[in-house]
């Protein structure tokens, strides 16, 4: 033998030691390492900071009498305005609104009556986000005596200059009185400060204005991509009454429309029922005065629970859910009406919830004289019953606004029910919320799961965050440059790819190994493996160092 | 006691130092009095530090809005939906006082208006049709048969087996497959109230599910983390009767957590009383209390939680019930009962109306019928099969030892071990 036994020994551990170290880590490291795709963090994180600009086209046109032919070569063809604000400190908003003024002498079309309005031709098909303003003499007589502003069905806004505009006036005064009118039109027809703070409740709870904009939050469905209706009709009596509504017809005539409008902002499927002996869960009181049942508002609070109970919803998907729902008294308590906080009458005689739907009470009893044969047979009157619905409809989804300010007057919204501005602000809200919630969506996924280092990341849900983020990126590039219909397709996207990457069944972290655990696994199965090695090697080193002092 | 004190220092700064984590002598004098199992002490610092590290932020945000939001106190709840999640984890006919604890507040949630469709129930284990209830299809919360809260209008949305760990973690982070049904969803928005309820045997710090697995107060404190991420509720009330409750609620971080515990940590939650013709206890004494007082309460109710952390004093409980409130923004006083009990809606009237003066259409064509897709079946179809993870075959590793000291006492002999030692 070449070499003594000591030294085979030495080597014999040395080998080992090798082998384990070499072979055995890699190879346990490897085996139980889990898989995690590659996500894109530093975008997410620069999509956190969530800097939008929106921007509004305002086409400004002047009509005779407003300005000079001087002036009007004069007048500058475009000019920007911007706007900062910052919310909750890492948020800044800048508003950037785009004049694009022209001047045309159209003054024809302002000869007749006001309600003829020019955005009945066919001048004013403003793409969806713009809106054109007409400045009228202040002399004018299109509008009423105390009204300064009109606002249209489309999207179109007359402004009456004001008096002080009336004599000797240059362009530049002309323009820095129109700036702030504009912009306060502007405010009510596209987007204001609360519309854009509401609409980012997520990420800004609790910094509210007024009750109002608490109220009007609580109030409207958060942005989904798809909301189930259902109407129900409630008949407690069918012994006393046999009631016929077309809900088919009424529906394709005074929903549809709406809802069609509606279709860039979400999906809607709409279904009806019909529900026999279901009371409301209060007793009305007899009022003599009105020698009527009557309901108070506080009461009314108590009524929706025992009814839910019995409505059927649509269990194949897990949209939010609209009920409305028309109640027929029974004959002994009809006619039935709702009486308001301060017991004032209410003529739509329909109350709604946040967030659930609306009720209305439909007083059958005038259909019949005091002696008649029963069942009676009724036919309910769908247009005021669907023109209540569409008020409630409106309000649920947050298309109502405030109260405009003072000086303005808002035209009555068509046959659809929903003006074109109405919708515009609508897609403006739900774009920023769209996106705000989806950024915050994939930051705190991949928040989660950079700080749990055991969740596996599969390719896909990799693939969606990425697909995410890249919608996230368009819809605010698109925000900039004004394109609405563009910036709330991409944000619809983005929203649904965040959604599926967070809410993907994989992602369940059930390997919660608490390190104590882990070491009481790895201790038994590696420390009588490395303890030979390790004494072995220390061994060596001990000769090694006693061979070198001797 | 002073060595082993001693020996838990010196081994806490030689794995600090190897584990490259910074120890506070102030941190961990608080967790020596806890427990004297050392390494689990002294790896409670990564638990403790890391979470805090990473939610800073989450928490300064959180801070400042409550210097902001005195104003906002005025509003009541700001909810506008109330759910509830009710599990019982015990299977086992003796262990029926636990699904009657579950079902008695699933009655009085439901008495107090909170529909079946918002209710989540999960039941472990089948007491109403068990073959040794004597009387079957009832479930007993009192002795002499007064209360049967099985009645006929119960609605268990997960039952057996279904009632697992992972279950329970996706009911509330809402990571369920897509086939899952709408009954079976926890569908709460960013203005749902949750009372979640749990009830079965625990320890300090663990809830024991189906005889066969635990979850600790870690997952449940992450798990609610992540339904705050992402605005599943607007407040969450948690109530938990097992032993050493408290001990649950111990590692909540998230805002708007209101919690209540049967005992503390150290202390058994005892049941209630026995019923001879039946033959187990029938209730806990938490719950009893807590459904004596819930069964004065109606809808219109105004008694708030203070009331309700009153309930079962150490006198009828023998353990003493505990609550945390620390991480609830608004007062405790300030809070009904029916803001997580039961379900009040708000409601607004109508003031307008829109003028409809089209005449209905006819609707022309009667389009057929069909069925929404239910499943989404070619998904399912199609689906890859899944990867499983490969693990060494059993024994591998024995047999790796084995072979390793094989060879090297093959070569040298036994007499050779004075090389190792």
């Amino acid at each position: 033998m070449f070499l003594s036994e000591r030294r085979r020994g030495q080597l014999a551990a040395l080998s080992i030691a090798a082998v384990v170290i070499i072979v055995g880590v890699p190879l346990w490291w490897r085996t139980t390492e889990t898989y995690r795709a590659w996500l894109p963090v530093s975008q997410i994180k620069e999509l956190a900071k969530l800097q939008l600009q929106l921007s509004a086209d305002v086409e400004v046109v002047f009509a005779r009498g407003t300005v000079t032919p001087e002036q009007q070569k004069k007048v500058p063809l475009t000019q920007t305005q911007e706007e900062e604000r910052a919310i909750d400190g890492d948020l800044i908003i800048l508003f950037l609104i785009l004049l694009i003024r022209n001047t045309k002498l159209e003054s024809k079309f302002f000869s007749c009556h006001v309600l003829f309005l020019p955005e009945d031709t066919a001048l004013s098909e403003s793409p969806c986000g713009s809106l054109v303003v007409y400045v009228i003499p202040e002399s004018s007589s299109l509008l009423p005596e105390d009204v300064n502003v009109y606002i249209g069905q489309r999207r179109t806004a007359l402004l009456r200059i004001g008096p002080q505009m009336r004599v000797g006036k240059t362009l530049e005064q002309l323009l820095a009185h129109l700036e702030p009118r504009i912009k306060q039109v502007l405010q009510v027809m596209s987007f204001s400060h609360n519309d854009i703070t509401a609409a980012l409740s997520d990420r800004v709870r609790f910094s509210p204005d007024n009750k109002e904009s608490i109220a009007d939050s609580m109030r409207a469905f958060k942005s989904s991509p798809g909301y189930e209706i259902t109407f129900s009709l409630l008949n407690p009596d069918p012994k006393s009454h046999r009631l016929h509504w077309d809900i088919e017809g009424a529906v394709q005539t005074y929903i549809q429309p709406l809802l069609t409008k509606l279709s860039p902002v979400a999906n809607f499927s709409i279904d009806s029922q019909t529900l026999y002996y279901t009371m409301l869960g209060v007793n009305p009181r007899f009022d003599t005065s009105r020698s009527a049942y009557t309901l108070n508002a506080d009461s009314l609070a108590h009524v929706i629970n025992p009814v839910e109970a019995r409505l059927g919803s649509n269990a194949a998907s897990s949209n939010p859910v609209l009920n409305f729902l028309l109640y027929v008294p029974d004959a002994q308590h009809s006619p039935l009406y709702i009486q308001g906080r301060k017991k004032q009458e209410v003529p739509s005689n329909a109350f709604h919830s946040p967030r659930w739907g609306g009720i209305m009470v439909y007083n059958v009893n005038g259909f019949y004289g005091s002696e008649p044969e029963f069942p009676v047979d009724i036919n309910i009157d769908m247009a005021k019953v669907m023109g209540v619905f569409l008020a409630q409809l409106r309000l649920l989804l947050g298309v109502q606004s405030s109260t405009p300010p003072p000086g303005f007057l808002v035209a009555r919204c068509g046959s659809t029910g929903l003006a074109d501005w109405e919708l515009d602000r609508l897609m403006w809200s739900r774009s920023v919320e769209n996106v705000a919630t989806a950024t915050t969506t994939i930051t705190s996924l991949a928040q989660l799961l950079d700080q749990i280092g055991n969740i596996v990341i599969n390719d896909n849900i990799a693939q969606q965050v990425s697909s995410a983020v890249t919608s996230l990126q368009l819809a605010v590039a698109e925000l900039e440059a004004g394109n609405l219909g563009f910036a709330l397709q991409y944000s619809k996207e983005a929203i649904l790819a965040s959604e599926k990457a967070f809410f993907d069944p994989s992602l369940l972290h059930l390997l919660y190994f608490p390190d104590d655990q882990k070491f009481a696994i790895y201790i038994p199965l590696f420390l009588p493996m490395c303890v030979p090695i390790l004494l072995s090697l220390l061994k060596i080193v001990s000769e090694a160092r006693q061979r070198l002092e001797c | 006691m002073k060595t082993h004190v001693l020996f838990n220092l010196f081994a806490t700064f030689l794995l600090a130092d190897g584990l490259n984590i910074e120890v506070s002598v102030f941190d961990f004098s608080l967790q020596l009095q806890i427990s004297h199992r050392f390494v689990f002490l002294i790896l409670n610092f990564t638990r403790n530090v890391a979470p805090l590290l990473i939610n800073t932020q989450l928490f300064t945000r959180f801070l400042s809005r409550i210097s902001q939001d005195s104003a906002g106190q005025f509003f009541s709840s700001g909810h506008t939906n109330n759910w509830a999640v009710l599990v019982c984890t015990s299977r086992f006919w003796f262990n029926y006082r636990h699904v009657a604890n579950t079902l008695s507040v699933y009655r009085s949630v439901k008495r107090l208006g909170i529909p079946d469709s918002h209710i989540v129930l999960m039941l472990a284990d089948d007491m109403a049709c068990n073959h040794r209830n004597p009387k079957p299809a009832t479930v007993f919360s009192h002795k002499n048969m007064e209360l049967n809260v099985y009645g006929d209008d119960v609605e268990v949305d997960y039952r057996g087996y279904e009632v697992t760990v992972e279950n329970f973690l996706r009911v509330l982070t809402g990571r369920l497959p897509p086939s899952t049904p709408r009954s079976k969803r926890l569908l709460s928005d960013d203005r749902s109230n949750i009372l979640i309820y749990l009830t079965g045997h625990g320890g300090n710090g663990f809830l024991k599910f189906q005889d066969s697995e635990e979850i600790s107060n870690v997952e449940l404190a992450d798990a609610f983390e992540q339904m705050w991420q992402k605005r599943r509720y607007n407040e969450l009330l948690f109530i938990i009767d097992t032993c050493q409750g408290a001990s649950m609620y111990e590692r909540f971080y998230s805002p708007n957590l209101m919690a209540l515990a049967s005992s503390q940590v150290g202390e058994d939650s005892l049941s209630h009383q026995p019923d001879l013709a039946i033959g187990v206890h029938l209730m806990d004494r938490y719950t009893f209390y807590l459904l004596e007082f819930l069964e004065d309460i109606h809808p219109a109710s105004k008694a708030n939680m203070n009331d309700l952390f009153k309930v079962c004093p150490k006198s009828q409980c023998v353990s003493t019930p505990g609550h945390r409130t620390d991480l609830f923004l608004r007062d405790p006083g300030s809070v009904l009962i029916t803001d997580f009990f039961g379900s009040v809606r708000k409601v607004e009237i109508t003031t307008e109306a829109i003028d409809l003066t089209d005449p209905i259409k006819e609707v022309e064509e009667r389009y057929m019928h069909s069925y929404v897709d239910q499943l989404p079946v070619s998904e399912i179809i199609h689906q890859k099969p899944k990867q499983k993870d490969w693990h060494p075959p059993d024994g591998f590793i024995l047999g790796l030892w084995t072979l390793i000291l094989l060879v090297f006492f093959q070569t040298y002999g036994v007499k050779h071990l004075r090389h190792i030692f």
